[in-house]
C-alpha cells in the first residue's frame, strides 16, 4: 500500500503520522475517519478468531487456550492416535462431509439449473406457484427444514431410513433454490438475443440449448457448483436431523459434539481443513470464473458479480 | 417483446421445470404436511410412538391447543419465547449498528481499499458456521485469549465465566455468526442507490449529514429491511448457538425447545406443533422476503 503511494506523483503535501494522529484525535468524526474506524475494527474481529482457532490447530500441546509451541501437523497426521488421519471418528466424519457435498453437486446443480431455465421461460399460473415454491427453501428456518423431512422419512417415506441418502436428499432440496437464483440471474443478464440469432441462422432448438445457451451459462454452473459445495460442507441442522448415528457424522456435527466436551486441537485440525478446503476452492472458481467471462463488460463479469452471484442474495 | 415459443418447442420450459417442482414437492411440501399431520395426530398408547393424521377431518387439536396454551403469559413456553425475541432483537439491533457502517463506508467511501474489503467481508461466508462457534469458545474459555486480556490490561481483574449461561455471549456470539449475512444484501442494496440523487441533494444545499438523512437513509430501508429478515429468520430457528456457547437451559430458546422435544422428549406431537407455531409466527417475514424478491425478479425479468 505505501509502496504505492510513493511512486504516484505526490501532488499534496504529505503530513507526517504524528500530524495525522493528531487531527484524528482531534476530530474522529471528520470525513469518513469514524467509518474507516469501524469497518476495519469489524473486518478484523470478524477473521481474527478464525485465525486463532486455525493458529492453535498446529499447538504443540494439548491445550485450545494456551499457545505452547509449533507443533507442525501433529493434529493433523502426526499424532499416531488422536490426529484427523488417526482418530476413524474424525476421519470418518471428513469423508462423510466430502461425500455429501460430492453427491449435492452433482445432483442439485443439473437439477436446479433445468429448475432455473424452467422458471424462467415458463409463464402462467403454475409457473407462479412453482416459482413460489422453490423460493420457499431459502427463507424457512432450517430446523423447520430438518424437522419436517425427519418426520416425512419416519412417517411418509418409511423406506427412507436415518442414513447417507436422507441427508443427501436433504442437503439437494435446500440448496436446490440456491442454483435457481445464481442461474437464472445470469440468464436474464445474457438475455435472448444469442438464442435468437442462433434459431435464425438454422441452428436446431436442441444445437441451440446446447451450443449457445449452455456455454453462455458455464459460468453461472460454476458457481453454482461452488455455492453448493460450500453450503452442503457448512450444513449442520439437517445433516444432524437425518443423521443414523455416528456414521453419519459430517464435520460439523463432530464439532458441535466436540465442543462441550474439552476438544483436542484436533477438532481444530478438523475444522481448519474444512476452510482449506473452501478456501482452495474459492480460489480455483475465482480464476476459472475469470477465464470463462473474459472479454465480456468488467460490470458484468468482474468479481463484483461472482461476489454477488455467490451470495445468492442480489437476485 | 417477440413471443419466442417459436424458437423451442411447446412445453419445453415445462419439462424442464417438471423434475425440480417435483422434487420440491415430494420433499419440501409434503414434509411439511407431515409436521402438521404429526401436530394434529394422536399417540399410539401402547408404543407411545406418533400416529399422524393425514385426513383433516381427523385432526386432533389437543397438543396444538396445549402448546398455544403454553405461549400465553405464564405458560411453558412463554418465557424461551420472550426469551427468543429479546435476543434475537437485540442481537439485530446489534448488527443493524455495525453492519450499516460497514456497508456504508465500502459502498461510499471505499476506493483503493475496496476490493481487499469485499474480500474480506465474503471470506466469514466461507468459514463454517460451527467453525466459527468454534473459534469463539476457544477464545471466550475461562483460560482463553479475551480472559487473558481483560485480566491483563485490568478492564476486569476477574473475568466472569462466558460459557455456561451467560446471555450476554449468547447475543454476541449470534451477532458474529449473523452479521456477514446481513452485511452483504445491505451493501448490494446500497450499492444500487442512484449516485445523482444524493449530488441533487447536495447541490440543493443539503449537508452531508442531512443528505444522508433524507436521501440515503430512506432509499436503503428496503434494503435494511430485508437485510434483517435474512437474518431474523435463521435467528429464530437457532439452537446449536446458545447450545454451544451456553449450554444452560436458562438461554434456551425456541430452537432448543424444539430440539428437547425430538431428541430428548418422547412428545413428538408437541415438537410438531411447536414447530408449526414457530413457522406460522415467522410467515409473516418470510413471505414478505418471498413478495419482495419475486417482485426484484420481474423488474430484471421485464426491463
Amino acid at each position: 500500500m505505501s509502496d504505492a503511494v510513493i511512486t504516484r506523483p505526490v501532488r499534496v503535501p504529505s503530513r507526517s503520522f504524528g500530524r495525522r494522529l493528531r487531527d484524528w484525535v482531534a476530530n474522529p468524526w471528520g470525513k469518513p475517519r469514524f467509518l474507516v474506524l469501524v469497518t476495519w475494527v469489524y473486518v478484523i474481529s470478524s477473521i481474527a478468531p478464525v485465525i486463532i482457532a486455525i493458529q492453535f490447530s498446529f499447538n504443540d500441546g494439548r491445550s485450545l487456550t494456551a499457545w505452547q509451541g509449533f507443533g507442525g501437523a501433529r493434529w493433523y497426521w502426526g499424532d499416531p492416535v488422536n490426529s484427523v488421519w488417526h482418530d476413524p471418528a474424525l476421519q470418518h466424519s471428513l469423508f462423510q462431509s466430502l461425500k455429501l457435498a460430492g453427491l449435492d453437486m452433482a445432483i442439485a446443480t443439473p437439477l436446479g439449473v433445468m429448475l432455473a431455465l424452467g422458471l424462467a421461460r415458463w409463464r402462467g399460473r403454475l409457473a407462479s406457484a412453482s416459482n413460489f415454491l422453490m423460493l420457499f427453501p431459502l427463507v424457512t428456518p432450517e430446523i423447520v427444514m430438518g424437522v419436517s423431512l425427519s418426520l416425512a422419512f419416519l412417517n411418509v417415506f418409511t423406506f427412507i431410513e436415518p442414513s447417507t441418502t436422507a441427508q443427501m436428499l436433504g442437503h439437494v432440496t435446500f440448496s436446490l433454490s440456491y442454483v435457481v437464483v445464481i442461474v437464472r440471474g445470469r440468464l436474464f443478464s445474457i438475455g435472448r438475443q444469442y438464442e435468437e440469432a442462433a434459431a435464425d441462422l438454422g441452428a436446431t432448438p436442441w444445437e441451440t440449448l446446447r451450443l449457445v445457451l449452455l456455454p453462455l451459462l458455464m459460468p453461472a454452473i460454476f458457481s453454482s457448483l461452488m455455492i453448493v459445495f460450500a453450503i452442503s460442507i457448512d450444513d449442520f441442522v439437517i445433516s444432524q436431523w437425518l443423521s443414523c448415528g455416528a456414521d453419519c457424522d459430517t464435520i460439523p456435527i463432530r464439532i458441535y459434539s466436540a465442543t462441550r466436551a474439552a476438544p483436542l486441537p484436533s477438532i481444530n485440525a478438523l475444522a481448519s481443513i474444512m476452510v482449506y478446503f473452501t478456501l482452495g476452492a474459492i480460489g480455483i472458481s475465482y480464476l476459472v470464473y475469470r477465464l470463462m467471462t473474459r472479454g465480456e463488460k468488467p460490470a458484468r463479469g468482474g468479481a463484483r458479480s461472482m461476489v454477488s452471484e455467490m451470495g445468492a442474495f442480489d437476485v | 417483446m417477440r413471443e419466442h415459443s417459436g424458437i423451442y418447442p411447446r412445453g419445453l420450459w415445462q419439462a424442464f421445470a417438471l423434475p425440480g417442482v417435483v422434487w420440491l414437492l415430494l420433499l419440501f411440501l409434503v414434509p411439511f404436511y407431515a409436521v402438521i399431520g404429526v401436530a394434529f395426530g394422536g399417540v399410539d398408547p401402547i408404543f407411545l410412538i406418533p400416529v399422524p393424521a393425514w385426513n383433516p377431518l381427523d385432526w386432533n387439536a389437543d397438543s396444538v391447543v396445549q402448546t398455544l396454551r403454553g405461549f400465553l403469559p405464564g405458560g411453558d413456553y412463554w418465557a424461551v419465547f420472550l426469551r427468543t425475541t429479546l435476543y434475537v432483537a437485540i442481537a439485530l439491533a446489534l448488527c443493524l449498528l455495525i453492519g450499516y457502517p460497514v456497508a456504508y463506508y465500502i459502498s461510499r467511501h471505499a476506493k483503493r481499499t475496496k476490493s481487499v474489503l469485499l474480500a474480506l467481508l465474503v471470506l466469514p461466508f466461507w468459514v463454517s458456521y460451527l467453525m466459527r462457534m468454534l473459534a469463539w469458545v476457544n477464545l471466550f474459555a475461562p483460560s482463553g485469549y479475551v480472559n487473558d486480556f481483560l485480566a491483563w490490561s485490568h478492564i476486569l481483574p476477574d473475568p466472569p465465566d462466558w460459557l455456561n449461561g451467560n446471555p450476554v455471549s449468547v447475543i454476541l456470539a449470534l451477532v458474529y455468526g449473523y452479521i456477514p449475512y446481513l452485511i452483504l444484501p445491505l451493501l448490494a442494496a446500497l450499492d444500487r442507490i442512484d449516485k445523482s440523487l444524493l449530488e441533487a441533494a447536495r447541490d440543493l444545499g443539503a449537508s452531508p449529514f442531512r443528505a444522508f438523512l433524507h436521501v440515503t437513509l430512506p432509499l436503503s430501508m428496503t434494503g435494511v429491511l430485508g437485510a434483517s429478515v435474512i437474518i431474523a429468520l435463521p435467528m429464530f430457528g437457532d439452537y446449536y448457538t446458545p447450545n454451544i456457547i451456553s449450554g444452560s437451559p436458562t438461554t434456551s430458546m425456541l430452537g432448543n425447545q424444539i430440539d428437547l422435544f425430538f431428541h430428548g422428549g418422547p412428545q413428538p406431537a408437541i415438537g410438531a406443533s411447536l414447530t408449526l407455531i414457530l413457522s406460522l409466527f415467522l410467515a409473516v417475514l418470510m413471505t414478505y422476503y418471498m413478495h419482495s424478491v419475486a417482485r426484484a425478479t420481474r423488474e430484471v425479468r421485464d426491463e
